[in-house]
């Protein structure tokens, strides 16, 4: 069956309905967020290791929130409220997830597209819309929203409270609304069509881990990005229509608030509703990713696939009833805070036997150290070492002295942050040839990969040392406290290897523009995987496979099968007369 | 400046690796050779890893928080002893496994992968080690959190009221009657910052302060609350924290058992302060006359931990705590709301 109909450019390019083609709008929108983010960042760890120097790239793109080498208190704090917005939600929800369902459901389970590929037209255009919002931001008269990335309230309801807090936050809420519109109905149609759409013997337990993870990453978004959706509303109405829902006995700018009655604590517990699952919405897509990489380059099965997925439902469900962690010196009950110490440590366990079942995955075999190994490698070293310290934070008494401050800065960006953007870039050197059937040069994905995690551990690793010294985040300087002159040093260490952790992803921005157009042509089955996406043609076609779609026998890891000559089977090999299953 | 120097290294390093890898000739899958080099790497790199952690630990050991200043923060600090341990142990063996593993089975022609799917002993071991260890940290954990969350009341603690606002702290003290009088931001109206209720005779002997002091050795119950946005009160040298929140009172309770003189001798907080100093001392080389920074000598401190705006990152309040005697003196000394 083909599906050979008259394409115009516009129907193709911009408003395709083509999964792969949706899914490499998303690969580039989020690139582009990712490189806004990421100089946002360079921009604001200039500042904070040399609070009074003049840097040329500050007083260019910052203009008049920054003169004479002084950088505006607001601004700064503008930076990392967006920096954290369009990391988190722009570039590894939608960027990650998004790239990879959309390419890989598909293309994994034997479907000629998605279950409405309008729907999932619509999904990009959304968040395509609130990109654009979210960047329009940049250039409000007041500045951007400058409440932090969890915008709490009141700063963030009250325009006295924070110039940020005016027509910066306005748009900034608009755009996140918009963008959970576009994550929910992307995320329904990859459930539909997971469940729906699996080619004949493609069964639930047959299923690559990839597809495992974009399956229960998409549950735990509709479970919880309505209840931002509705924090998000609430907040609107508070600030537009005068309701107390988040507001109560304020006095500012001289004068008392007509708003009595309303709770910030309310709208703490709404949004970590979504924000702690919404770690996992970033983190279980990279883990699924670097399972498939890891089993095809170590050319042996993952080990535990059972144990690997109960061990992400497990963690999708404790994911939803751990949020009051972010929250134990709020005044909540202590009693609360004891169930949610014991909730959330109890994330431990299946995250410590995925590290472990990673490790064992490896032990005997015969690595293969392609450019998406060697990230998916990083991704299990970040992963464990963010981790641990979780049990310092998630224990609500050690919290007490660590709680929002820069402990909790090395600790996310470690386990969810540069893990997540470590399995994005083994996705992307991986698919690469399946999205432009070109590959990606390998020496500069190797000098990618080794400056990037030097530079990603010097970060992160010392970062720890300021929080336990007790070093409260978004604090524009630290002059203001000589006790912590004696940290000015370590800032500066990770300023340094920021700069040449952030100067390594240009060469990772030549490579895969330049391999688009240049790179050397892909063969069908670069990396001699089983999955089924290698048994498509090179170049695109329209419904993916030209005649039937192939039926699968086995699961998708039987690499170095000792019953096969060959180091891999795909999954559309029939089973050999006798061959048992796994 | 170092940036530029950054620049111009990456430039003179890039330029030629980026033409050497676009017109070399090799397939674009890793080879024996890649295979060989990066495995190496993997080995140095795991050595990097623990390298990092060992450095670190020694080095910047001496910027950490001194000792606690508080009863419970003894077994705060304890816990966290307990808890690093952990960390480290399993730090130490998953990075060395990962990148030995990484080193010793890299990809080599002619080999095949042994072929092992899972093993349910070692799963049950993973699982099930993890658990107990959790166990015991959790119930460690609580009974501290309890300790401190559950004080005893019935001792009198001195009460205490701490307010934020955009950006500085005011404090409050109880008074004789160790009540303190009822509050509102709709009374505040001139001397009367914190919106003290003037027909509640609670309030009367309260006394407003722009410096804490504690008596050493007496529970203190501090009330938290705020005028206008979100604020944290974090007392880090007291392993002490809690949110301020506009609409309702939070609280947080401690007992302060070394005074600032004490502190100032601690040998962990002289060599601070003597390195402080020494920064202090070349920065001012640089600095003009009338710009000159004034030599550090430890305080405590009460700092903002939650993001409030502008001035957040100096929003801070001098904390002493003294013998009993000096405090009641000092306490003596001020005016109470009434006679202000």
């Amino acid at each position: 069956m083909s599906h050979d109909h008259k394409q115009t450019f516009i129907t193709k390019y911009i408003f395709s309905t083509d999964h792969k083609m949706i899914s490499k709008q998303y690969l580039v929108t989020g690139i582009v967020m990712g490189v806004i983010g990421v100089l946002m960042s360079m921009m604001f760890r200039l500042q904070i290791a040399w609070p009074d120097h003049s840097f040329t790239i500050n007083e260019v793109l910052l203009g008049k929130f920054q003169q004479d080498g002084v950088m505006n208190p607001n601004i700064y704090l503008a930076l990392v409220t967006i920096h954290g917005t369009i990391m988190v939600f722009f570039v590894l929800t939608a960027g990650l997830s998004g790239t990879f369902s959309n390419l890989l459901i598909p293309l994994q389970i034997g479907a000629r597209d998605m279950a409405s590929g309008f729907l999932n037209m619509i999904s990009y255009w959304l968040f395509f819309l609130s990109s654009i919002l979210m960047v329009s931001s940049l250039f409000v008269e007041a500045g951007p929203a400058a409440a932090g990335w969890t915008i709490y309230p009141p700063l963030s309801a009250v325009e006295a409270a924070s110039p940020g807090s005016g027509a910066g936050m306005t748009i900034w809420l608009v755009s996140m609304a918009i963008f959970i519109a576009s994550s929910l109905i992307g995320a329904l149609n990859y459930i539909v069509t997971v469940l729906n759409l699996r080619t004949k013997g493609m069964k639930l337990t047959r299923l690559p881990l990839t597809i495992w993870s974009f399956f229960i990453t998409a549950i735990i978004g509709v479970v919880s990005f309505p209840v931002l959706l509705s924090a998000a509303l609430l907040l609107i109405f508070d600030r537009s229509f005068g309701t107390s829902f988040y507001l109560s006995d304020i006095f500012i700018g001289g004068e008392v608030l007509h708003n009595n009655g309303g709770s910030p604590i309310l709208f703490e517990h709404l949004f970590w509703f979504l924000g702690h699952p919404e770690v996992y919405i970033v983190i279980l897509p990279a883990l699924g990713i670097s399972s498939e990489i890891i089993a095809t380059n170590s050319r042996k099965p993952i080990f535990g696939y059972r144990a690997m997925i109960l061990s992400m439902i497990g963690i999708a469900f404790l994911s939803t009833i751990v949020w009051g962690h972010h929250m134990f010196v709020t005044g909540m009950d202590p009693f609360v805070g004891s169930v949610f110490t014991f909730t959330t440590l109890l994330i431990a366990i299946p995250s410590a036997v995925k590290a472990f079942n990673y490790i064992s995955t490896i032990y005997k075999g015969n690595l293969q150290f392609n450019p998406a190994m060697l990230f998916s490698l990083g991704l299990v070293s970040t992963f464990v070492t963010g981790g641990v310290t979780g049990l310092i934070l998630g224990d609500s008494t050690l919290d007490i002295n660590v709680h929002d401050t820069y402990f909790v800065v090395a600790h996310f960006h470690l386990v969810m942050g540069v893990s997540a953007i470590y399995g994005m870039f083994a996705g992307i050197y991986h698919w690469f040839p399946k999205m432009y059937g070109k590959m990606m040069n390998k020496t500069l994905g190797y000098w990618h990969f080794w400056i990037t995690v030097i530079a990603a551990y010097g970060v992160f690793y010392p970062m720890h040392y300021l929080g336990l010294a007790g070093l409260p985040r978004r604090y524009y300087k630290n002059t203001a406290f000589p006790y912590f002159d004696d940290l000015a040093d370590i800032n500066k260490v990770i300023t340094i290897f920021a700069i040449i952790g952030g100067l390594a992803q240009l060469i990772f921005l030549f490579n895969f523009f330049y391999s688009i157009y240049k790179g050397k042509k892909a063969t069908q089955n670069p990396w001699r995987s089983n999955a089924m996406e290698w048994t498509t043609p090179v170049e695109h076609i329209h419904g993916n496979w030209p005649g039937e779609i192939p039926e699968v026998h086995r699961w998708a890891y039987d690499y170095s099968n000792p019953e096969h000559e060959e180091d891999f089977v795909p999954q559309t090999v029939p089973l050999l007369p006798g061959e048992v299953q796994h | 400046m170092i940036i530029n120097t950054i620049l111009i290294i990456a430039l003179i390093i890039g330029l030629p690796v980026i033409i050497y890898a676009i017109r070399r000739k090799e397939s674009e899958v890793a080879t024996a050779k890649d295979n060989n080099i990066n495995g190496f790497l993997m080995l140095l790199f795991g050595i990097y890893v623990y390298g990092m952690i060992i450095i670190s630990f020694l080095s910047y050991n001496k910027v950490l928080l001194p000792k606690s200043a508080s009863e419970h923060g003894v077994s705060y600090d304890k816990l966290a002893a307990w808890t690093w341990g952990v960390i480290f142990f399993v730090v130490f063996v998953t990075q060395g496994l990962l990148h030995f593993f990484a080193f010793k089975f890299r990809g080599t022609k002619g080999r095949k992968s042994t072929f092992i799917s899972h093993s349910n002993t070692l799963e049950f071991i993973w699982t099930g080690v993890p658990t107990l260890v959790l166990a015991v940290l959790i119930i460690f954990g609580m009974n501290i959190w309890a300790e401190i969350n559950y004080p005893d009341f019935d001792s009198d603690p001195l009460v205490i009221e701490v307010y934020g606002k955009q950006w500085s702290w005011d404090a409050r003290y109880a008074g004789k009657d160790n009540v303190l009088g009822n509050d509102n931001v709709r009374f505040i109206e001139g001397a009367n910052t914190m919106g003290i209720d003037k027909t509640d005779p609670a309030g009367s002997d309260d006394v407003m302060t722009r410096e804490i002091h504690l008596p050493k050795g007496r529970k203190v119950l501090f009330k938290f609350r705020s005028q206008d946005v979100l604020h944290s009160a974090f007392f880090p040298h007291f392993r002490a924290q809690m949110n301020c929140v506009p609409g309702m009172v939070t609280q947080f309770s401690f007992t302060p058992t070394v005074t600032t003189e004490e502190m100032r001798k601690d040998p962990k907080i002289v060599a601070k302060v003597k390195h402080i100093n020494a920064i202090r001392d070349a920065k001012n080389k640089k600095l003009g006359e009338d710009d000159q920074l004034e030599p550090y000598t430890f305080d405590y401190l009460l700092l903002c931990n939650k993001i409030c705006g502008t001035n957040h990152y100096n929003m801070q309040m001098k904390v002493i705590v003294e013998e009993p005697a000096a405090f009641d003196a000092w306490l003596a000394s001020q005016k109470t709301f009434a006679s202000k």
